[in-house]
């Protein structure tokens, strides 16, 4: 089975590609987190798809074990850090914090 | 059997105690600003310390005369004291006929000077500090003198140029005296520079860094004549150096701005002959090479000759016997050139009594005068300081050749050798050209040494009517260098103990060269006498009636006496020629620093800078924008790693 061969990739691509959107344009810290979770999620998805019916499907499951853990940890920090921004700043704007500009 | 580096080694202590008084003595100043030296014990220490180290050389000296063969005594600390890519260079000291004669007359006359100026120091502030000096002073000119190898002696070399650069703005409160010092200091590092190219170019052509080893190997023809000539003459630029000879001579009538002792000891008696000693020392070279040896008798003869031009119309009495002291130095490398070295060295060894003591006396009279230095205001006191009076006389009767006193012999002898020696840059009849340049010489040493005599103690007093009788210490070593003076003629009488220097110099200097008739010797000795007699005799009658009449004589002869008083404006040349074109240099350097050199770093700089306001533009604060420059990153790092796998 090619690359290009099954929808399914085209559906991950789709998704990273409406995740570096949302990343590089929102301005809401919140949106620009869970655009990051799309990111990861194509991610896990195109390993999914790819190890499917091959003999490293389980190990291609653990990894999106593994990242789907990681990104818990990342949006734990992640939220935090909104928090921080938004005690700091009484916004939760991402250009808010641009204190370290040069 | 006592131990031959002790003889340096004693005055340096003695240096080393007196610098650690000197430190005491700053400390004590910080709480009572006027806090005294201990004089006593600071001149005892510094005396006894130079006096230890005569007596440890004349025992030496005895050893020496006692032993059999070849009459040396030697120490090497190392043979390897820095190990070099060529031949190594030792560490190590040479008591001779020669350095023994040297450390006699250093540490003797030097004795001398220290007790004299006890009196003579008396009172001054740096009273500590100038026995330091001294001392190191000594140390270093017997290190000079006993060193077995160039290196070593370039130590004791370059230690006498600092010392003597110490003394000469030692009273540096005065602007005059600092920048005397760093002209002498200047000039002198010329002529180091040639005794540097010397030395390794000696140890390059003969692999050898020892005096004995290049000397070896010269007299063996291990060298080209060419080589041989470069030789001599690099080391003749350093002897130039440090014996005030043309044209390098400018430094040593301003370095009469030191205390007279020091004028005494460094500039009359010891360092300014080291140059004569370095020329004796490595005398083969000057044999082989007629060039180089050419070259050292003339400049010595036009030196001579010069500087007593100079001497003869000088007001100030210390800068007389400075143009004196220039013209026998002159005299000394006249000698060499046409190698009469034994003659040469006697005049050396006399020289140092006559004129230290002239030195001295000179300065007794300034003491008494309250630091009065013009001729023409002194007058009439030999009634207030006979001591003075007598010892000048008979210093100043030695220094002009007067018959019998041990002048008359050494510079006869001298003479003797100009016309008796190898000729001139192999040109025969040169030799009388010298020997008239040289009698010439004498002449108006003659004149301006009695000129000195009349001006200072005959006639009427002149502005001081009451001078300060001297104390015992200024006094005693006048007598004791007055009789040297005369004694010292048993060194080299031409007949009876016949040139017993010349003989006890023979296992260094080798026999000498060219011999005159009898007859011959005699004649020329009577002509010294009367060239000597002639010029006490102008003297006298110039001076001997009164500065009026003098005065009235010169004006006589505007021309002349403008020339000789304004030094034939040589100064003046030197700073329209080598100071100014030094100055050009600097100012050009100085502009290529600022712009060039400093444009470099400055550029540098200001790239940094630059690149650094461009760069951070990247860093806008905005997380977005650094995702993007992140995203732009990967993108080119996976691209390269795609395309350029």
């Amino acid at each position: 089975m090619s690359f290009f061969g099954a929808p399914v990739f085209f559906l991950a691509a789709a998704l990273f590609a409406l995740g570096i959107y949302g990343f590089m344009t929102r301005r809401n810290l919140i949106v620009v987190l869970m655009s990051i979770e799309l990111m990861l999620n194509a991610a896990n998805l195109t390993f999914l798809a790819a190890a499917r019916g091959t003999a490293q499907a389980n190990e291609a499951s653990s990894y999106a074990v593994f990242v789907i853990l990681v990104a818990a940890a990342e949006v734990a920090v992640g939220l935090a850090l909104v928090l921080a921004v938004f005690r700091l700043k009484r916004d939760s704007d991402i250009d808010a914090a641009r204190d370290l500009r040069g | 059997m006592p131990f031959l580096p002790l003889i340096p080694l004693l005055p340096l202590a003695g240096a080393l105690a007196c610098g650690l008084l000197h430190l005491q003595v700053l400390r004590a100043r910080r709480h009572h600003a006027d806090a005294r030296p201990a004089e006593g014990l600071i001149g005892t220490i510094a005396t006894l310390a130079v006096a230890a180290a005569f007596a440890l050389s004349l025992e030496r000296f005895f050893a020496l005369a006692g032993s059999s063969g070849e009459r040396v005594l030697t120490w090497r600390a190392t043979d390897v004291w820095i190990p070099t890519g060529g031949p190594a260079i030792p560490f190590g000291f040479r008591f001779d006929a020669l350095s023994s004669v040297m450390c006699l007359v250093i540490t003797g006359v030097g004795a001398l000077i220290h007790l004299y100026s006890i009196g003579y120091m008396k009172g001054d502030r740096g009273f500590a500090r100038f026995f330091t000096y001294l001392n190191l002073f000594v140390a270093a000119m017997l290190v000079l003198v006993l060193a077995d190898s160039m290196p070593v002696l370039f130590i004791g070399w370059e230690g006498v140029g600092l010392c003597s650069y110490l003394l000469i703005g030692f009273w540096y409160e005065e602007m005059k005296n600092a920048e005397a010092g760093q002209k002498a200091f200047v000039v002198n590092r010329v002529g180091d520079f040639g005794f540097l190219l010397a030395m390794f170019a000696a140890a390059y052509w003969t692999g050898s860094f020892e005096f004995t080893g290049v000397n070896s190997a010269v007299e063996g023809g291990k060298l080209a004549t060419w080589q041989t000539t470069v030789l001599g003459l690099l080391l003749f630029v350093g002897a130039c150096g440090k014996s005030a000879q043309i044209p390098l001579y400018v430094w040593l009538p301003d370095a009469m701005a030191g205390p007279t002792p020091v004028s005494a000891l460094i500039h009359a008696a010891t360092m300014v002959t080291a140059g004569v000693y370095l020329v004796i020392r490595t005398h083969p070279i000057f044999d082989v090479s007629p060039i180089a040896s050419g070259v050292v008798a003339c400049t010595g003869a036009a030196t001579a000759i010069f500087a007593g031009s100079m001497g003869l119309v000088a007001r100030d009495i210390k800068k007389v016997l400075a143009y004196s002291t220039v013209s026998q130095l002159g005299f000394l490398f006249l000698g060499a050139g046409v190698g009469a070295y034994g003659a040469s060295f006697y005049h050396l060894v006399t020289h140092a009594f006559f004129k230290a003591l002239l030195f001295l006396g000179a300065g007794s009279v300034i003491l008494a005068l309250h630091h009065e230095q013009d001729l023409f205001k002194m007058g009439g006191l030999r009634r207030a300081l006979p001591g003075s009076y007598r010892t000048m006389w008979i210093g100043a009767a030695a220094l002009a050749g007067l018959p019998l006193f041990s002048g008359f012999f050494s510079k006869d002898e001298i003479l003797a050798g100009v016309l008796g020696g190898r000729p001139v840059f192999g040109i025969p009849g040169l030799n009388w050209v010298l020997y008239a340049v040289a009698a010439a010489t004498a002449l108006m040493t003659s004149f301006y040494t009695f000129r000195l005599i009349y001006l200072a103690f005959e006639g009427e007093p002149r502005g001081h009517e009451h001078p300060h009788p001297n104390p015992t210490v200024i006094t005693l070593p006048l007598v004791v260098l007055a009789v040297a003076s005369v004694a010292a003629a048993v060194l080299g009488l031409p007949f009876g103990i016949s040139h017993a220097l010349q003989h006890w110099l023979e296992p260094v200097i080798g026999e000498p060269q060219g011999h005159l008739s009898h007859s011959a010797e005699i004649l020329l000795l009577v002509g010294s006498g009367v060239i000597a007699l002639l010029g006490f005799a102008i003297a006298r009658a110039t001076y001997g009636g009164g500065l009026a009449k003098a005065e009235a004589r010169a004006a006589a002869r505007p021309a002349l006496y403008n020339a000789l008083s304004a030094r034939w404006w040589i100064d003046e040349l030197y700073d329209a020629t080598v100071v100014r074109a030094v100055r050009l240099t600097s100012f050009i350097a100085g502009l290529i620093d600022a712009f060039v050199i400093d444009g470099l770093v400055n550029g540098a700089a200001s790239l940094a800078k630059r690149g650094a306001a461009s760069a951070r533009r990247m860093a806008d604060g905005s997380t977005q924008t650094y995702a993007l420059w992140f995203g732009a990153g990967m993108v080119v790092v996976v691209a390269s790693l795609v395309l350029l796998r």
